[in-house]
């Protein structure tokens, strides 16, 4: 990446991973494609990649995801 | 339409970027992932990590008095640098800055609204040279804690039902259904909610885009759940950070005149001993 240059192709979309709602982030900075993973509530980062291409950033960040929302565990609230 | 009550606290991407070299002005990045800044960031801006310069890395606590001055020194700020602040997450932990140095009584604090996220999708421009400046000899103010609420605070306000308690995680932490955002470690050894609490989660003060909500908008939001004037608020949340941002909100955007973030939040009262807990949905909405 040069000293500067403007983030290109920024999008987001919405998926299920674990039964969880994930918002990925994607964009291009310089030659690298940058993919973040967040749980939609509350917002918080679980995975951030970077990578030489806009599939590989996104295929490491879902899955690491996977890998942290497996763990979440479900209670019965009115047990 | 209404305008903020402290309209000066917020900053847009366009007047920013004609900042990148006004010395006066100190850009500060704080993300929830502390990587992000090394993949991209506003050209002139200085990174802080909150989990290890934002908080005492010893007992849990706040940045103590000589640690925020031996930081903002290295910063390169002085007592009169408007520090501009934003990060990832809708400047989840952006907030959390604000908040400490609004405690430490630094003036002119502002708050890049859309955060990174608004900055990128903006294709402005960003830059991988972490800069340096001259380093100052800061010296903070004594911290004024009535921007802060401990335990004995929280748990007089529940017997006495004397301030407004506001839970701003997500609703299945709330009800007790996770003991953490999903995807994150657990840290607490029971779930649900201070009994009494309602529940505003953070990230709806802010627009898809990352900016925050009018004034108008924000003030139904919690004007809805009984959180106005009428008496102090406490917001809280798992480790203090997202309710900071709720804070953020409630004292600068919407002008409410007594308002404190308990950071000791969920993992201080879910894990006492014998504490009132409530598990579900909110109760109906008190004013």
């Amino acid at each position: 990446m040069e000293a500067t240059t403007k983030a290109e192709q920024f999008q987001e979309r919405q998926i299920d991973i674990e039964g969880w709602p994930v918002k990925l982030t994607s964009y291009k900075v310089g030659d690298n494609f940058v993919c973040q993973a967040d749980n939609v509530s509350p917002g918080a980062c679980l995975a951030r990649f970077s990578a030489g291409t806009a599939k590989e950033a996104e295929s490491q960040a879902i899955s690491k995801a996977r890998h942290l929302l497996s763990k979440t565990k479900r209670r019965n609230i009115d047990g | 339409m209404a305008q903020y009550a402290h309209p000066e606290v917020l900053v847009d991407s366009g007047w920013l970027a004609s900042k990148l070299n006004d010395p006066s002005v100190r850009i500060v990045e704080v993300d929830v992932d502390t990587s992000a800044y090394d993949l991209g960031h506003i050209p002139g801006a200085i990174a802080w990590a909150w989990n290890t310069q934002l908080c005492d890395t010893v007992r849990r606590d706040i940045l103590p008095k000589a640690e925020l001055e031996a930081l903002l020194s290295k910063s390169g700020i002085k007592p009169e640098t408007t520090i501009v602040l934003y990060g990832d997450s809708n400047n989840w932990f952006a907030a959390w800055a604000f908040w400490q140095l609004k405690i430490y009584g630094h003036k002119d604090v502002r708050i890049l609204n859309g955060g990174r996220k608004k900055w990128l999708a903006d294709s402005r421009e960003v830059s991988d040279k972490a800069p340096s400046y001259e380093h100052t000899q800061y010296n903070a103010q004594e911290p004024d804690l009535s921007l802060r609420a401990f335990l004995p605070q929280v748990q007089e306000a529940l017997r006495a039902n004397s301030a407004s308690l506001v839970d701003v995680r997500s609703p299945q932490e709330f009800t007790g259904e996770i003991l953490a955002p999903p995807g994150l470690p657990e840290t607490c050894q029971r779930g649900g909610h201070i009994p009494g609490a309602r529940n505003v989660p953070w990230g709806k003060a802010c627009n898809d885009d990352g900016t925050f909500k009018t004034f108008d908008e924000l003030k139904a939001l919690y004007g809805g759940e009984g959180v106005n004037a009428s008496k102090p608020t406490i917001a809280y949340c798992r480790i203090g950070e997202r309710s900071s941002h709720t804070w953020f909100v409630l004292k600068y955007l919407l002008g409410l005149p007594n308002v404190t973030n308990y950071d000791g939040s969920w993992t201080e009262w879910g894990n006492l001993v014998g504490a009132p807990v409530e598990r579900g949905a909110s109760k109906s909405a008190t004013t």
